[in-house]
């Protein structure tokens, strides 16, 4: 309740922002893996997915913080999963209607939002807690970062599956496209090697700023393997 | 016999062909997350059966029966939603009482059941399928779990083993489960040529 009297402007933008990279649902948390590995073939779907996420997950937040109240224990997960169903029928009904050639593609992927584990993750850790506002930002957070892991994981399976981006040439001609990558193949590897240079850089990252702590780290990992 | 036949297909297809885990990515929070142990992750392959079996009967009941005839379609996904919640707390209630144990050892992960993509997974591509009646809905949403419980038991058998490989260490934990799984997928897809 507090949060919604707006006397801590750092609540907000705390809310907005760890969705994008500290928390970010795809890379971090790793919840929700369903869109990111079925739906990332090309750009343009990805982002049709992404937007419609960030639709279902603000309205829902939305709707649920304004009920929290109101929450019973027992039922609460039935109460957000119909409340998200809600949003997403209007939303594959929008597709349908003025996007069809997007909506063939996606095609189950879109109802099946409902049972993203992002949205009743925000459901149930944020929205069923604090006010409307910073339910808002955090899903509008949240499911920018979502969006913008679809987006690099396409960016990088549709240049390598066909050399362009968007309809745009961007390889040379010679370029042989690779079709492993638009397989689910190359949707499992593609999100293992980015996961694994994150992680790389992170860890560089870490090791600059605590160089004393990342030496007294090696040596045990290094007995881990030793043992193993 | 040629229905029988065609129903083998349409089952073997769901198992290994069309597995959901593999050529959907349906159920793969906790094919990645979860499956530590091949013992619990055949508990918990079981009891997705369970539930896959049970709700994508019933949705289909409800679609052909109650939503089509009366032109109700537009709620499909909150009525879906509906059933599937039914379903599992039903299945919890009966694990509760009669596998305590089993309870114990599923924790917060059997309400979860109720938002694995793999349920409401088939009862969607049940309808996209244009699966026509009841037995071959409940030949082919029992093989979607069972589909999604051998994959699940694979993935716990080979992390059995990654958690004392030596893998380099940017791409312990989830990386080199993803690129595992990536492997596993290109393994199943020697089936694709088996059932056109």
């Amino acid at each position: 309740m507090s949060a919604s009297n707006g006397s801590t402007p750092g609540l907000y933008s705390k809310a907005l922002f760890t969705g994008l990279w500290r928390e970010n649902p795809t890379f971090r948390l790793m919840i929700g893996m369903c869109p990111p590995l079925a739906v990332t073939t090309a750009v343009k779907p990805a982002l049709t997915m992404g937007l419609s996420v960030i639709f279902v997950l603000v309205c829902s937040n939305l709707v649920v913080s304004l009920m929290r109240n109101l929450l019973k224990p027992h039922l609460r997960i039935i109460m957000f999963t119909v409340t998200i169903a809600t949003f997403v029928t209007i939303c594959d009904l929008f597709l349908k209607a003025y996007q069809p050639r997007m909506s063939e593609i996606l095609g189950a992927y879109v109802p099946l939002i409902i049972v993203n584990c992002i949205i009743i993750f925000r459901a149930e850790a944020c929205a069923s807690k604090s006010g409307p506002v910073v339910s808002i930002l955090d899903g509008i957070g949240m499911g920018v970062g979502f969006t913008l892991a679809l987006c690099i994981l396409s960016a990088v399976r549709e240049l390598l599956a066909t050399g362009h981006i968007f309809d745009i040439q961007v390889m040379p001609k010679a370029f042989v496209p690779w079709l492993a990558m638009q397989m689910p193949v190359g949707a499992f590897v593609t999100l293992g090697l980015i996961l694994g240079l994150i992680n790389v850089l992170t860890r560089k990252r870490a090791a600059s700023t605590e160089e004393s702590e990342a030496t007294a780290s090696e040596p045990a990992t290094g007995q881990l393997s030793a043992t193993a | 016999m040629d229905r029988f036949v065609a129903l083998l297909m349409g089952f073997l297809s769901v198992v290994l062909v069309n597995n959901f885990v593999f050529t959907k990515f349906l159920g793969t929070c906790p094919y990645l997350g979860v499956s530590g142990r091949v013992d619990r992750a055949l508990g918990m392959g079981l009891a997705v059966t369970f539930v896959t079996a049970l709700s994508g009967t019933l949705t289909w009941m409800v679609d052909a029966w109650v939503l089509t005839p009366l032109h109700l379609e537009i709620t499909r996904y909150i009525c879906y939603i509906v059933v599937i919640a039914g379903t599992v707390q039903l299945v919890e209630m009966y694990v509760r009482k009669f596998f305590p144990s089993l309870y114990e050892a599923f924790g917060i992960f059997l309400p979860l059941i109720s938002t694995n993509c793999v349920i409401l997974g088939i009862c969607l591509f049940l309808d996209i399928w244009g699966t026509n009646n009841l037995l071959e809905a409940i030949v082919v949403s029992t093989g979607t779990g069972i589909g999604f419980t051998v994959a699940i038991c694979i993935m716990a058998a080979i992390r059995e083993e990654l958690a004392l490989s030596d893998v380099p260490e940017a791409l312990r934990g989830a990386p080199i489960t993803l690129i595992t799984a990536g492997l596993l997928t290109l393994a199943f897809m020697g089936f694709a040529g088996m059932i056109k």
